[in-house]
C-alpha cells in the first residue's frame, strides 16, 4: 500500500516537473509584459505601458495584421483545397490512396529550411518578386497536408451507408455531400482549419525565405530584434494572443461539453 | 463433477460509484463442473467473472480458491485463465507466440513449450496455423486460438466471458459442441458467462440465472427450464406462459377462474402465486375435451414447430405444436398437471429484482 | 444432448472475405483531388528540382559537384557533424523525458482525453521564437536562475551559448511532438490485451517489455521522426541559445542563402537531405507494418 502511494506521489511530481518546464518560459514571458523595466531579468514594477504602446507601434501592427491575413487566408484556401483532396483520397482504391497518403506526408517530414529554400529558389526562378503574395502561397503550401491529416480519419469513421442511403433518397451526389457528409466531417474541417491557422501563425523559417525585404510576419519580426533586445511591446502582443487562443479553446471545450450532455440525455 | 468446492465467493459486494452491481453474492463452483453465470447486460455476470480471474477486488467479501483466500491475489499469480470476449490476441506476435506466452513466462523449456503449441493446435484443429499473424485468422478462429492461448498453461479453472458473442449462430452453435468436447478432453472446470440462454442449456452442468446483482435461481438445464423459481426465471429462459392464478389446494391451482388439476404441494391454501406453463407443454384438442375452450388467432411457421396464439378466458396463450390448427378455429387447450409449475409471488422489491409486465 | 463427433467438429475453410465497403462519391470523386495534386506538383516537387538543378551546377550553368563537395570543408563538417550530434541526444532525452509522461497520461482517470492533449500543446501556441527567446533569458547569466543562485551565494550556471543550452532548446520546442504520438498509440492499447498478459502470468515489467513497449513503437517512431528532423536541420535555436560561437549545419546553411550563394547553399541542402533520407530509411525499418501514427 506503502508502495502504491509512494509511486502515485512520484508519478504526480514527475508530471508536475514536467508541466513547470513546459510551461515556465510561458509565465515568465507574461510576467515581462507587465513589467515597468525594460531589463528582462529585473523586476521594476507592474505596468500596462506595454500594452498601450503596443498599439501605437505601427511597425508591430503592421507585422500583426500581415501575420493574421496570411494565416486567415492561407488556411481557409488550404481547408478547400484539402477537404476536397481529402474526400478524393478516401474515395480511391487502395494503391492510388497509399500512394497519396504517402506524398502527403511527405511536406511533413521535410525539415521546413528545406521547404523555405525550395520555394524561394522556384519564386526565383520564375522571377517571382518575393512579398505578400510568395508567403502566402508558401503558407498554402505546408498547410494543405495538415488539413488532409485532419479530415481523412473523421471520413473513415463516418458510417458509409449514409452517403448511400441520401441517394437512395433522391439526392444527387453533390447535394448528398453538402447535405449529408459535410455536416459529419465539419469537426475534422474546422480542426484542420484551425491547425493550419496556427502552423501559419507560429511560421517563421519558411515566411523568413520567402518574404522578401517589404514585408514582416510577427515571427521575423521577432527574428530582427533578437540582437537589440526585444521590445516588451511583443511581450504585451504574445500574451495577448495567447490568452485570446486560450479563451477561444474553453469556449470550444465548453460548448462540446454541452454537446455531449445533450447526447447522453 | 465430484462435490469439492474448488471456489467459493463470500459475500461478494461491488460497487461502482452509486451503481451497487453484487450485494453479497454468495456462490460455490465445483470441480470440472461446467457452470455457466446466465443474465441479461447489467446482471453482474461479467464483474462476478472478472473478480475470480482477479481483474477486479470486490469491496467486501473473499474468493476462496482450493481452501485459500485469493481475494487480494494479481491475476498473473492466480492458477486460472481467461478467454476474453473480445479474443485480446496480442496482434504483434505470431500465433505461436501468443500460445506460448504464458508457457515462456513460467519458464518452460523449449522442447515443451513446442509440444504444447503442437498440441494446442490440434485441440482447436487449427494445425498449421503456428506462424500466422491474429489479424490474417475469422472471427471463430482467433477465438479457438485464444482458448489455446489460455488452456495450455493448465489451469484448474477456466473463465469464458461472453466468448461466442462476436459469432454468426452456425459457427456459434459449433463452438458450443467444440467447448463442450475440450472441457471433457481436459477435464477441467469451465466458468462460462452469457446472456444467451440457449447457449447456457446447451453447454452447461449447472446454471446460475443473475438479475440486478442478485442469484435468481441455481440449477441444472432441466431443473431452470422445467422448474423455474420465479417470474424472472421463467421469463428468462425459454418462452412461456406466466399467469397470475390462485394455488386452491395442494394439487389444484385456478387459473382465470378454471381450475387446473397441478402436481406441486406446499403452497398454501387460497394463495396468489404465479404459474408457469411452456408453450409446447399446451396441446390443443377439440374444444370438448380441453380444460378451457378458446379461439386461434395468430399461426406462424417457425420450422421446427408451429408457433400459435390462442385467446382463452380473456388472455392470450402462447403455444407450440407441430401440429397447426388455423387461425380462427375453436380449439381446447389441454396442459398435464406435470407440465404445471407453480412459484410464489414476489414478497418484497428484494425476491423479485424486475417486474414483469404479465 | 448429442455431442458431436469430434472429427466432423472440422469448421469449413472459408476464404476471409471483406466486407465490400461502400465508397462516398462516385467515379469522378478522385478528381477533387486535382486542385491539391496540382499545387504538390508545383510547390514541392518543382521546388525540390529547382534546388536539385542549383545544387548542381555553377554560376555559369555548367554541371559540378563542388557544391556538394563543400560539405567536406572542415568548417561544415563540423556543423553537421555537432548538428547531428545535438539532434540525437536532444531525440534521446525527449523519448526518455516522453515515454513515461505518456503512460502517465495514459494511466490517469481524467474523463477527457483531449483535455490532456490541450495542457500539452498550449504552449506551442506561445510564439515559438519568443519561448526559444524566454529560455535565452531563464539561461543568461545576468538571467532568472542565475539571479536566483545568486541570491543563495551559489555558483552561477553557465551553459547559455554552449550546445547544452541548444539541446535544452530542442527539447523544450519538441517534447510534446514525442510525448502526443506516444500517449495516442498507448490509449488506443485495448484493455483487455493488458489483463491477458497478466491472466497468463506476466507481472508489469513482463507486461510493459513484451506487450505495452511492441505495441507502441509506432508511436515512438512517429515521435522520433517529428523530433529529429526539426532539431537537425534547425538554425533558429542556435542563434537565440548559441550565439554566434555555435554553428549548426541550418546556420551554415541559411548564411549561405543570407549573402546570395544559391548554388553552394543548394548543394549544401541537398547534403542535408540524403542525411535525412538516409535517417528515414533507417528509422522506417523499424515501423514493419507501414502504419505509422499522427499527431491526433
Amino acid at each position: 500500500m506503502v508502495k502504491n502511494f509512494l509511486g502515485r506521489f512520484f508519478e504526480k511530481f514527475y508530471v508536475g516537473l514536467i508541466l513547470l518546464f513546459l510551461y515556465a518560459p510561458i509565465i515568465i514571458l507574461i510576467i515581462l509584459s507587465f513589467n515597468s523595466s525594460k531589463s528582462r531579468a529585473k523586476w521594476g514594477g507592474f505596468t500596462l505601458r506595454w500594452y498601450k504602446e503596443l498599439f501605437k507601434n505601427e511597425s508591430i501592427m503592421n507585422a500583426l495584421y500581415t501575420t493574421l491575413i496570411i494565416a486567415f487566408l492561407s488556411a481557409l484556401i488550404a481547408t478547400i483545397i484539402g477537404t476536397a483532396a481529402a474526400i478524393a483520397i478516401n474515395s480511391m482504391k487502395k494503391t492510388p490512396r497509399t500512394i497519396m497518403v504517402a506524398i502527403t506526408n511527405i511536406p511533413m517530414l521535410n525539415a521546413d529550411i528545406v521547404t523555405g529554400i525550395s520555394l524561394m529558389l522556384l519564386f526565383i526562378a520564375l522571377r517571382f518578386t518575393l512579398g505578400f503574395t510568395s508567403v502566402l502561397l508558401a503558407h498554402i503550401t505546408f498547410n494543405i497536408p495538415y488539413v488532409i491529416l485532419s479530415v481523412m480519419p473523421k471520413l473513415k469513421q463516418l458510417n458509409p451507408h449514409t452517403f448511400e442511403a441520401a441517394l437512395d433518397l433522391g439526392a444527387s451526389p453533390v447535394y448528398a455531400f453538402f447535405k449529408v457528409i459535410l455536416p459529419d466531417i465539419f469537426p475534422g474541417v474546422l480542426t484542420g482549419f484551425f491547425l493550419a491557422f496556427t502552423m501559419s501563425l507560429d511560421d517563421f523559417v519558411i515566411t523568413h525565405f520567402t518574404k522578401g525585404p517589404e514585408i514582416h510576419t510577427l515571427s521575423t519580426k521577432i527574428y530582427t530584434e533578437v540582437r537589440k533586445g526585444i521590445k516588451p511591446e511583443i511581450y504585451a502582443l504574445s500574451t495577448l494572443m495567447f490568452i485570446t487562443l486560450l479563451i477561444l479553446l474553453i469556449i470550444v471545450n465548453r460548448k462540446n461539453a454541452e454537446k455531449k450532455q445533450i447526447v447522453k440525455i | 463433477m465430484t462435490d469439492n468446492k474448488l471456489i467459493n465467493l463470500v459475500n461478494i459486494t461491488k460497487s461502482y460509484g452509486d451503481n451497487v452491481v453484487l450485494d453479497e453474492l454468495n456462490l460455490y463452483i465445483r470441480e470440472n463442473e461446467f457452470l455457466t453465470l446466465l443474465g441479461p447486460s447489467g446482471c453482474g455476470k461479467t464483474t462476478t467473472l472478472r473478480i475470480i480471474g482477479g481483474f477486479e477486488t470486490p469491496d467486501k467479501g473473499q474468493v476462496i480458491f482450493e481452501g485459500k483466500d485469493i481475494t487480494n491475489l494479481p491475476p498473473n499469480e492466480r492458477q486460472l485463465n481467461t478467454v476474453f470476449q473480445k479474443y485480446a490476441l496480442f496482434n504483434h506476435m505470431t500465433i505461436a507466440e501468443n500460445i506460448a506466452f504464458g508457457l515462456k513466462i513460467k519458464k518452460k523449456s523449449k522442447a515443451y513449450i513446442d509440444d504444447k503449441i503442437k498440441y494446442a493446435l490440434k485441440l482447436v484443429n487449427l494445425d498449421g496455423f503456428e506462424n500466422r499473424m491474429p489479424n490474417s485468422l475469422s472471427g471463430g478462429q482467433q477465438q479457438r486460438i485464444a482458448i489455446a492461448r489460455a488452456i495450455v498453461n493448465e489451469p484448474k479453472v477456466l473463465l469464458l466471458d461472453e466468448p461466442l458473442g462476436a459469432l454468426d449462430l452456425k459457427l456459434r452453435q459449433d463452438m458450443q459442441y467444440e467447448l463442450i468436447r475440450l472441457k471433457n478432453e481436459l477435464g477441467i472446470t469451465f466458468i462460462y458467462v452469457t446472456h444467451d440462454q440457449e447457449e447456457a442449456l446447451t453447454m452447461s452442468d449447472t446454471i446460475v440465472v443473475m438479475n440486478q446483482g442478485y442469484i435468481q435461481q441455481i440449477g441444472s438445464p432441466e431443473d431452470i427450464y422445467n422448474e423455474p423459481k420465479n417470474a424472472f426465471v421463467a421469463d428468462f429462459i425459454g418462452e412461456s406462459n406466466i399467469l397470475p392464478a390462485i394455488m386452491v389446494d395442494d394439487k389444484l391451482v385456478n387459473i382465470f377462474g378454471t381450475n387446473f388439476p397441478c402436481v406441486d404441494t406446499g403452497f398454501g391454501k387460497n394463495k396468489p402465486v404465479d404459474v408457469v406453463i411452456r408453450p409446447e407443454d399446451i396441446d390443443l384438442v377439440k374444444p370438448e375435451e380441453g380444460i378451457i375452450k378458446g379461439v386461434v388467432t395468430s399461426l406462424l411457421f417457425k420450422g421446427v414447430h408451429y408457433e400459435m396464439e390462442v385467446h382463452a378466458c380473456g388472455h392470450d396463450w402462447l403455444v407450440h405444436s407441430t401440429d397447426l390448427s388455423p387461425v380462427g378455429s375453436e380449439v381446447g387447450i389441454w396442459v398435464d398437471p406435470f407440465d404445471i409449475q407453480i412459484m410464489n409471488k414476489p414478497e418484497s422489491e428484494d425476491e423479485e429484482a424486475v417486474e414483469i409486465e404479465l | 444432448m448429442k455431442i458431436r463427433n469430434i472429427l466432423n467438429t472440422r469448421t469449413p475453410k472459408i476464404p476471409l472475405q471483406k466486407s465490400v465497403r461502400p465508397v462516398i462519391g462516385n467515379r469522378h470523386t478522385k478528381w477533387l483531388s486535382f486542385p491539391y495534386i496540382l499545387w504538390m506538383a508545383g510547390f514541392i516537387i518543382i521546388p525540390l528540382i529547382v534546388i536539385i538543378y542549383y545544387g548542381l551546377t555553377n554560376q555559369d550553368k555548367s554541371l559540378t559537384f563542388d557544391n556538394i563537395a563543400l560539405v567536406l570543408d572542415p568548417i561544415n563538417l563540423r556543423a553537421l557533424r555537432l548538428a547531428l550530434e545535438l539532434s540525437l541526444i536532444s531525440t534521446i532525452i525527449c523519448l526518455i523525458l516522453a515515454y513515461p509522461l505518456a503512460m502517465i497520461l495514459n494511466k490517469s482517470k481524467m474523463k477527457s482525453n483531449s483535455f490532456i492533449v490541450m495542457i500539452i500543446i498550449l504552449p506551442m501556441w506561445m510564439n515559438f521564437l519568443l519561448r526559444t527567446i524566454a529560455w535565452q533569458n531563464i539561461l543568461e547569466r545576468t538571467g532568472i536562475i542565475n539571479t536566483v543562485l545568486k541570491f543563495f551565494n551559489l555558483p552561477s550556471l553557465n551553459i547559455i551559448n554552449t550546445p547544452s543550452a541548444i539541446v535544452l532548446g530542442m527539447v523544450y520546442n519538441f517534447l510534446p511532438f514525442m510525448v502526443l504520438p506516444i500517449y495516442n498509440v498507448l490509449i488506443k492499447i485495448d484493455k483487455d490485451i493488458i489483463n491477458a498478459a497478466r491472466d497468463l502470468g506476466a507481472n508489469g515489467i513482463q507486461t510493459f517489455l513484451k506487450i505495452i513497449l511492441p505495441l507502441s513503437l509506432p508511436g515512438v517512431i512517429s515521435g522520433i521522426t517529428m523530433v529529429f528532423v526539426p532539431s537537425l536541420t534547425t538554425f533558429v535555436i542556435s542563434t537565440i541559445l548559441g550565439g554566434s560561437k555555435i554553428v549548426l549545419i541550418g546556420n551554415v546553411i541559411e548564411q549561405q542563402f543570407r549573402i546570395g550563394n544559391w548554388h553552394t547553399g543548394s548543394g549544401l541542402s541537398l547534403v542535408l537531405m540524403i542525411f535525412i533520407l538516409f535517417s528515414m530509411a533507417i528509422i522506417s525499418k523499424y515501423d514493419k507494418d507501414r502504419e505509422g501514427s499522427g499527431l491526433w
